[in-house]
């Protein structure tokens, strides 16, 4: 075997070489070294993520095949990076608190093995890699949500996500199984394009089709396949449920992506784009309908992700670099935006563990920033210009009109009018803050320093993603040189 | 060039807003103060330096063979919808831009000088101090724009800072409601030009890529400019109002330009526009904002040229607007509504003057590049005139605390340099040599008698009109009878502490000289250098009518006699009408609230009420219905969960396997 091609995995090799330093750490040293292991993770992440970025990678597939490193795949990953390093800025004052503190190093493990599954996930050509990759992004992600382990909740959750996530490997492997009878005994997307180009539809296939889209359709919580999302979400801590709905989500959109167009793109393409067609729909509008009613905020962001994700899936029907392109984009301002949500949540949860809707009421008189930043991420999410929302839509809407079909025409309308309704709701978090009238619920306070820098952050994507249009120009451009295309 | 001096050029603008806009609230006035006039200063240098480099310089990206080029410093993709719609933001450098540059910056750092004696004991002096800032940024932006996009945006931000610099006295329900109607005025002005940008864009972008433009971006200027015919060709194949596509684009185009520059009939918010503070009104509404329309002109001159047509509507727009302008000057008491309509009244010179630039020999003889070169040589001299001239009234409004000339009277013993630069001002719009405007006014006259002699004769009696208003007006300040007030209240008027008087000096030193600029070396429709020449019997003409114009208004107004009310009441009707505008705000009130509120919006509010209001809280009532039938989809039990997944799946199988097969 030829060992150069590890070359090709940098990514890969540096989350796993970093793991194997926080492990060795978190084990090893005594109390002054765990006090240390926060900053370390941090730090040491945000070189990873420097370092993936700058070290040169051609475009090449490895291993036979099984797996590819390209400008779209590093793209991903890149913007994977950029969430998760938010997501442990916001989760430092947590990982902090009495009774986390003393298995904190297992957080950043976890959190480390499940990212080194979705890189898996996004550079996979061949099944079998991406099913290591699924699982290993799923099963780790059962522990981090029952990571509270005093709470009842966080059991609750994390057993219905174990569950959920057992079934829909089981269905989705069913699937595959079909998939396997039927390219002649190859998991290779290559092969199995090539297998599926002939002759007429099959009943099998088709079934197969609808099983895969479920089984990556549960880590995306597409509707019907989305019940655990709101459970889960709110048992979890605050910090895993702004890991789950963004880190985890952005890596299966892009999987689903390129399995998709790369195996099923030829023959079915006509097939699928007409199942997530429906699914695309179901999801927006029950995600929405959904998210009215909710007055907890982590269940509210719940349903408010099940429908960004139809919105995300849009890039799909396009079967195009522009819409690749489109949707990174969106997945990328998707992960600021909501990120700023969480790291309010979580900064007002630390301090008062409050979490109700109408504990913000009133928010303005006493944490003007955080309702500044809470406000500016309600509006991209809800997508009013000129914050970064209203671009990804604008773009990812235009992706998809742009091949000129009537059918998608329809599909970009219904997508704006629950926009319309997607508003309400976002603007409900916007009037509790600023309009509802009585006392605030939140007293006056300063969060941590890194939850200021992780807001920060997140505040200047909101604001600069959209107007700022080399971002945009770079996901196209990686997208472009996926080897699809 | 390097990009740095261009970008800093819109930076230091937009920063100093920001700054002051976010953080002046905690800022001293005097910090906020100093900081706005040091980021105005440098802002001037560095515009300096680009324009000097770019007409001095010699550098061949600036000028081949003694041609002055246009020039795209920088030009970004800002926003790429799909190929052909791309909106991009840059600068570009050419000579109407580099001295629009000069004009800009130095006007606002005038204004900004003034402003600190101005405006000491305003409430908000942090917050004016912005706006100004604002302004600036956006109006060099807009010159600076290389593409119809890019000027758009920048020419609606205009239209906010101005609005918000007029109703800066905020508390005025006068100054609220004039700001109001300036920016609907303008913004109906807009809507014309949107209309006609998009019909441009569309037929321009809809050629082929084999087309005549070969699918170049339609928006860009350097484009649109350097291949006229390519675009008339483009647009003369649609089938739309038969080949005239182009010229009502340009129209409609030109009417956005006439909301800015207020032309009739859409001049109505200037004099309003007064109610602002009269730095304001020196530094947008005379010098630079309400030129914009002018610019415009300017910048789109060579697609105006290749429709005649459109040209045509301008002089005549022109003439009739300075005509009327200079009529209703005559008849007006407070001295900044004289100057308001003195305004009008010269940028409807420049326009009669761009629309005289035809682009085709006349006997022969190729006159097309004079009315360009004199529209913008005017635009520049007018620009530093009428700013003395606002920036002097300031002084007056200062000392006497009324816009009124009633109140004023024999102020030139109390204000000796207040007189002494208003009176370079009067004579500079007056045309009298050696001041700037006669040398601008008159290449202006030559350009339109070589048009048409008719042109020519009207201007030249609206040229004797703009002598006499002035004079009127200066008289009155200065001369006639000493206000009794004055002795009698013990605190008398004096000149204005120098942080307002030096912009005057200066201004007036400019407005002295700036006439002896060889202007058309640097300022001309095709690059190439035009020699002015002062034509002797144009010159001769228009001197003449001014000087007698000057007498007359000497001869009535230099003391006082009971002349000018026996003029009045002999034609009283006349006086009033003039006075009163000739009644276009009525007409406008007229037809906004008794034909627009009451009969159509009426009817719209209805169905607004009823029927989108209704859809609307149909659509919430639906999706609430909705929402809680479906809540027990939600019920808490994983075994239902699985339950929906696994029959989700079977089902998505299902349909699609009946459907397909």
């Amino acid at each position: 075997m030829d060992y150069s091609q590890f070359g090709a995995m940098v990514p890969e090799l540096i989350i796993l070489g970093l793991f194997f330093i926080v492990f060795l750490w978190d084990t090893f040293t005594g109390d002054g070294g765990k006090r240390a292991l926060t900053p370390l993770t941090t730090v040491l992440f945000g070189l990873a993520t420097v370092a993936i970025w700058l070290i040169p990678s051609g475009s090449e597939t490895v291993f036979g095949g099984m797996y590819a490193s390209d400008a779209a795949c590093k793209a991903m990953k890149a913007i994977l990076n950029v969430g998760v390093f938010i997501v442990l800025l916001q989760s430092a004052k947590w990982v902090e608190s009495d009774e986390v503190a003393i298995r904190k190093g297992e957080f950043y493990e976890l959190l480390l093995v499940t990212l080194f599954g979705m890189y898996l996930m996004i550079s996979a050509r061949h099944f079998l890699i991406f099913i290591i990759g699924l699982e290993s992004a799923s099963l780790p992600l059962a522990a981090m949500v029952a990571f509270n382990k005093r709470h009842y909740e966080s059991h609750e959750a994390a057993v219905k996500y174990i569950l959920t996530a057992v079934f829909s490997s089981a269905i989705l492997l069913m699937g595959l199984s079909f998939v396997y009878a039927f390219s002649g005994g190859s998991l290779y997307f290559n092969d199995i394009r090539a297998a599926v180009s002939e002759g007429p539809a099959s009943g099998l296939l088709i079934c197969a089709l609808a099983f895969m889209i479920a089984g990556i359709g549960f880590k995306l919580s597409l509707v019907p396949f989305h019940l655990w999302t709101a459970d889960v979400y709110q048992g979890a801590p605050t910090a895993i449920t702004a890991y789950l709905s963004v880190i985890s989500k952005g890596a299966a959109a892009f999987a689903f992506f390129v399995i998709f167009v790369q195996a099923f793109g030829t023959l079915y393409s006509g097939i699928w784009e007409w199942m997530m067609y429906a699914v695309i729909i179901v999801t927006i509008t029950v995600g929405n309908l959904f998210a009215i009613r909710q007055k907890n905020m982590k269940r509210f962001m719940a349903f408010s992700s099940i429908s960004q994700a139809g919105y995300i899936m849009l890039g799909v029907m396009t079967e195009s670099a522009l819409g690749l392109g489109s949707m990174m984009f969106y997945i990328f301002v998707y992960v600021v935006s909501n990120l700023a949500v969480f790291s309010v949540i979580s900064a007002i949860e630390n301090k008062t563990g409050k979490l109700g809707m109408d504990d913000y009421d009133g928010l303005h008189k006493t944490n003007p920033w955080l309702s500044f930043a809470m406000t500016l991420a309600m509006f991209s999410l809800a997508g009013i210009p000129p914050f970064a929302g209203f671009f990804s839509k604008i773009l990812i809407f235009t992706s998809v009109t742009a091949s000129d079909s009537m059918a998608l025409y329809m599909l970009v309308l219904i997508a704006l009018i629950n926009t319309i309704i997607s508003l309400y709701y976002y603007l409900l978090v916007v009037k509790a803050i600023w309009i509802n009238p009585g006392e605030a619920k939140v007293e006056s306070f300063r969060s941590a320093c890194s939850e200021r820098v992780a807001l920060w952050l997140c505040v200047a994507g909101i604001i600069f993603f959209g107007l700022v249009p080399c971002i945009y120009q770079f996901c196209v451009d990686s997208a472009v040189r996926l080897q699809l295309f | 060039m390097g990009t740095t001096l261009p970008i800093l050029i819109l930076a230091i603008p937009f920063t100093m807003f920001l700054i002051l806009g976010i953080g002046g609230v905690k800022m001293s006035r005097k910090l906020a103060g100093t900081l706005g006039i040091l980021a105005n200063g440098t802002l001037a240098v560095l515009a300096y330096i680009v324009a000097f480099t770019y007409f001095f310089s010699g550098d061949a990206a600036f000028i081949v063979d003694g041609v002055r080029q246009q020039v795209q410093v920088f030009d970004v993709t800002w926003l790429a919808f799909t190929e052909r719609m791309v909106v991009n933001i840059g600068f570009l450098l050419d000579p109407i831009c580099a001295m629009m540059l000069v004009v800009i910056t130095t006007i606002s750092f005038m204004v900004h000088l003034y402003s600190w004696g101005y405006m000491e004991h305003e409430p908000g002096f942090q917050r004016y101090y912005a706006f100004l800032a604002l302004f600036t940024f956006s109006m060099l932006g807009l010159v600076v724009a290389t593409n119809i996009f890019q000027m758009y945006i920048f020419w609606e931000l205009v239209g906010v800072s101005s609005y918000l610099l007029i109703g800066f006295f905020y508390k005025l329900p006068s100054a609220v409601s004039a700001s109001k109607k300036a920016f609907i005025v303008t913004r109906f002005a807009d809507l014309f030009m949107l209309i006609g940008i998009l019909v441009l864009s569309y037929y321009v972008s809809n050629t082929p890529a084999d087309g005549p433009l070969g699918g170049a971006s339609a928006f860009n200027f350097l484009m649109l400019n350097s291949q006229p015919t390519n675009v008339l060709a483009s647009t003369l194949g649609a089938t739309f109002m038969s080949g005239s596509v182009l010229t009502w684009a340009m129209i409609f185009i030109f009417v956005g330009g006439m909301g800015k520059s207020a032309m009739m009939p859409l001049h109505i918010w200037l004099p309003d526009a007064m109610e602002g503070p009269t730095p304001v009104s020196a530094l947008i509404h005379a010098a630079t904002m309400v030129v914009a329309g002018v610019y415009l002109v300017a910048r789109f001159f060579p697609l105006f040229c290749i429709v005649p047509d459109s040209l045509t509507f301008i002089t005549v727009v022109g003439a009739i607007t300075a005509f009327y302008a200079a009529v209703v000057a005559c008849a007006q008491i407070d001295i900044k509504r004289i100057l308001a309509f003195s305004t009008i009244s010269q940028i409807a010179f420049m326009m009669v003057s761009l629309g005289c630039a035809y682009n085709e020999p006349i006997e022969g003889v190729h006159y097309s590049g004079l009315g360009y070169m004199a529209g913008m040589f005017h635009l520049f001299t007018h620009a530093m005139f009428k700013a003395l001239l606002f920036l002097g009234a300031g002084c007056l409004i200062h000392a006497v605390h009324s816009n009124n000339y009633t109140e004023m009277g024999g102020l030139r013993k109390y204000m000796p340099i207040c007189h002494w630069t208003f009176l370079f001002g009067c004579l500079a719009i007056a045309g009298i040599w050696p001041f700037s405007g006669f040398f601008s006014k008159d290449e202006m006259l030559a350009a339109m008698f070589n048009r048409h002699w008719f042109w020519g004769a009207w201007m030249t009696m609206v040229a004797g009109l703009t002598a006499f208003y002035m004079f009127r007006m200066y008289f009155m300040v200065f001369w006639w009878e000493e206000n009794p007030k004055y002795k009698q209240s013990g605190h008398k008027p004096h000149d204005a502490p120098w942080q307002m008087s030096l912009p005057l000096i200066i201004l007036a030193a400019v407005s002295l000289v700036a006439g002896f600029i060889p202007f058309g070396e640097f300022v001309t429709f095709n690059g190439e250098p035009y020699h002015i020449h002062i034509e002797p019997q144009v010159a001769a003409t228009s001197l003449t009518v001014a000087v007698l114009a000057i007498a007359l208004a000497t001869f009535m107004y230099a003391k006082k006699n009971p002349l000018p009310s026996k003029v009045k009441n002999m034609w009283p009707g006349l006086w009033t009408a003039a006075n009163r505008r000739f009644y276009w705000d009525e007409i406008y009130m007229f037809i906004t609230h008794n034909i627009i509120f009451n009969i159509i919006c009426k009817s719209i509010a209805w169905f607004d009420r009823h029927i989108i209001d209704g859809t609307m809280d149909g659509m919430a009532a639906v999706t609430q219905w909705a929402s809680v039938k479906i809540k027990g989809m939600q019920s808490g039990s994983v075994q239902t969960y699985v339950m929906w997944f696994f029959f989700g799946a079977v089902l998505l199988a299902a349909v699609t396997w009946i459907c397909i097969l």
